[in-house]
């Protein structure tokens, strides 16, 4: 078990220093506008000395090396473009907690539609509510989040008549969001836990449950329900990552001051230390999220080890 | 103790048989003549005449919904295709102009010169849909084709190859831990959009997943024991790889290409909403959502969302909906 978390959390470690480096020397190939506030009013003498002051003429791995130790400093440059001079580090700080509050709020609210869908579904196999959950989940996944969210938006904010885009103090604001960032993983529990529960209810031990004379529904939750949901938690950690990403895209659409919307900001106005650290900021939530899956499924099945895993995750 | 009173009953009737038998052929020697084919006497005796691609095919049209899908699916991909070559069709590029007063066309209502109107410039909408599904599928077929081709060529290399098991389980453990989307973000970042660098950075990360999967495939009906006669018979491996593995794999390879297009196509909308899409000189699903996202709040120019946003739902369901269809049929498991 610790041999295992040890390896674990090393692989994920490495996987965060490729990361960076990969993603650090990407960045370096980037058009050198992105470093200035106003590079079409500099002369070429003052490029260059800005480019000296900054450490981009310093070969790459000098840089590489200045790179980690700044991080571990917790200094990730300065904003060029979106707040000129301002440490990348504080306005991701000022940004940070609504992000976690959205994305902790969809995840819940999945959890609450998500699991009675697939149990609905799961109970009423080849009736009517598992048909029509079959097409609401074909629907969803079939068709691109980038689409439907746009639809929710435009009619959502019509029906709930409130302003389009995201006010933090009126609560009703807060419903179309969370709502659209939790659809994909709706979907996603709901197609897991029904396959689960419908392989589960082929089982002996259901089926010498109902022969002693339990009534249908106390035998879907009390034996079917409960097994079905263990190998569940396994899809925790995508459903997590697909949250992480929904982000970029629903807060940008409602600009809430967030995060991924501002992760679009400063690609469309090409602030390169911003673009960076957000990179980074989603690959490390990533990787970190994937972990605990991957720590959770140990604690939970102690039949597991590194080696021996397979199967999708 | 049961199985062999068992075993011994039935070698004692059998020997029964056989004397009986013999006793009748001695009697009759005419009875040794050809038999004439008769094709439902041959399915009684247990004989079929199964073919794989028969059975998939006849399991795949059983499925009503399937079929009907498909025949909007190859509709579509048909009609993208000569839609150019038709009479009477726009330009999807060229702004058109009132015949008169030369003022752009701008926003016109879907009517019967424009079927779905024109945009905010006054690009007739009916072409440029055609033209960018045109792109958007070409995209999705592109991406498909690398992770296939990719993903089976180092999944096949991984599963089969011993040596190579550890170091590519490795290298994977540590590029699945990479976030796709941001990984395709960064790449748009860096690289002039065009649709060659959004095929490249989408198919940079789409074969992992591919690959992964025919490992742990092929890991398994590796060493069966059909693969193990063959070995043994010193069939080349190439002939192994492609004669008993892949067709095996068939129906989960169908799956996922088929999968990719639809994934595709949605990112390619997502990458043009952050900024990073194709140029405008390039039409494409995803930039008539954009531009028809723009226009979404006013009520009298909300065709130009809903139109583009129609076509890439039935496109990319027909895809999802075809291609597990196929998966199902295609899997020898539900054959009977």
């Amino acid at each position: 078990m610790v041999k295992y978390l040890a390896k674990r959390i090393g692989r994920s470690l490495i996987t965060l220093f490729i990361i960076i480096c990969v993603v650090f020397i990407l960045m370096r190939q980037m058009p050198i506008e992105g470093y200035f506030q106003n590079f079409d009013k500099l002369t070429e003498a003052q490029i260059q000395a800005g480019l000296e002051e900054q450490g981009l003429l310093d070969p790459m791995p000098v840089q590489l090396l200045h790179f980690f130790q700044n991080m571990l400093k917790g200094d990730f440059g300065v904003s060029h473009s979106y707040r000129v001079n301002v440490p990348v580090t504080e306005i991701l700080a000022d940004k940070l907690p609504i992000s976690i509050k959205l994305g902790s709020l969809s995840i819940l609210a999945s959890l609450i539609l998500g699991i009675p869908l697939g149990t609905i579904m799961a109970r009423f196999k080849s009736r009517i509510p598992d048909k029509l959950g079959t097409l609401f989940i074909v629907f969803i996944q079939a068709v691109p989040a980038a689409v439907y969210y746009l639809f929710i938006q435009m009619y959502g904010t019509l029906l709930l008549d409130i302003p389009l885009l995201f006010d933090e103090s009126n609560w009703k604001s807060w419903i179309l969001p969370v709502f659209s960032m939790s659809l994909g993983n709706i979907a996603y529990y709901g197609m897991w836990l029904r396959r689960y529960m419908v392989d589960e209810s082929n089982k002996d031990y259901v089926r010498l449950a109902k022969a002693k004379g339990a009534s249908g529904n106390s035998v879907m939750f009390r034996h079917i329900f409960r097994n079905a949901f263990v190998p569940m938690v396994q899809y925790l950690p995508s459903s997590f990552l697909n949250t992480v990403i929904g982000s970029i895209y629903v807060e940008s659409l409602y600009s809430i001051p967030g995060m991924g919307g501002l992760l679009v900001t400063v690609i469309k106005g090409n602030d390169n230390n911003m673009v960076q650290a957000i990179v980074l900021l989603y690959a490390t939530v990533g990787v970190i999220g994937l972990l605990l899956g991957d720590i959770m499924m140990v604690i939970l099945d102690p039949r597991i080890s590194l080696s021996g895993k397979e199967g999708e995750r | 103790m049961a199985r062999t009173i068992r075993d011994h009953v039935s070698e004692k009737l059998e020997k029964n048989m056989e004397d009986s038998l013999r006793e009748e052929f001695q009697d009759d020697a005419d009875l040794f003549t050809f038999a004439d084919y008769d094709e439902e006497e041959s399915e009684r005796a247990g004989y079929t005449n199964y073919s794989y691609w028969g059975s998939t095919v006849r399991m795949f049209f059983k499925d009503k919904g399937a079929v009907f899908c498909l025949i909007v699916m190859v509709a579509i991909i048909a009609f993208t295709i000569i839609q150019p070559y038709l009479p009477g069709q726009r330009d999807p590029y060229t702004i058109n102009t009132d015949s008169e007063l030369f003022i752009p066309l701008r926003n016109v209502a879907p009517c019967a010169e424009y079927w779905f109107g024109t945009n905010s410039i006054g690009q007739d909408l009916w072409a440029r849909i055609w033209a960018g599904t045109r792109t958007s599928l070409f995209i999705g077929f592109a991406v498909a084709m690398v992770e296939a081709v990719v993903g089976i060529t180092m999944g096949v290399l991984w599963g089969y190859v011993r040596k190579l098991d550890f170091l590519f389980t490795e290298i994977y453990n540590v590029l699945d831990n990479i976030p796709q989307t941001i990984v395709l973000i960064l790449i748009a970042y860096i690289m002039t959009p065009s649709v060659k660098t959004l095929i490249f950075a989408m198919s940079l990360t789409g074969w992992i997943g591919m690959a992964r999967f025919i490992r742990n495939q092929i890991l398994i009906i590796r060493d069966r024991d059909y693969n193990l006669a063959s070995r043994c018979l010193g069939t080349p491996t190439k002939r192994l790889v492609f004669k008993n593995l892949l067709p095996y794999l068939v129906s989960v390879i169908m799956l996922r290409m088929a999968l990719a297009i639809p994934a595709a196509i949605g990112n390619e909308v997502f990458i043009t909403y952050i900024g990073l899409g194709l140029p405008a000189t390039t039409a494409s699903l995803g930039q008539l959502i954009e531009d028809g996202r723009q226009v979404m709040m006013n009520a009298s120019q909300r065709y130009q969302l809903i139109f583009p946003a129609v076509v890439l739902s039935i496109v990319t369901i027909s895809f999802y909906i075809v291609g597990n269809a196929f998966s199902d049929a295609a899997d020898p498991k539900n054959h009977r």
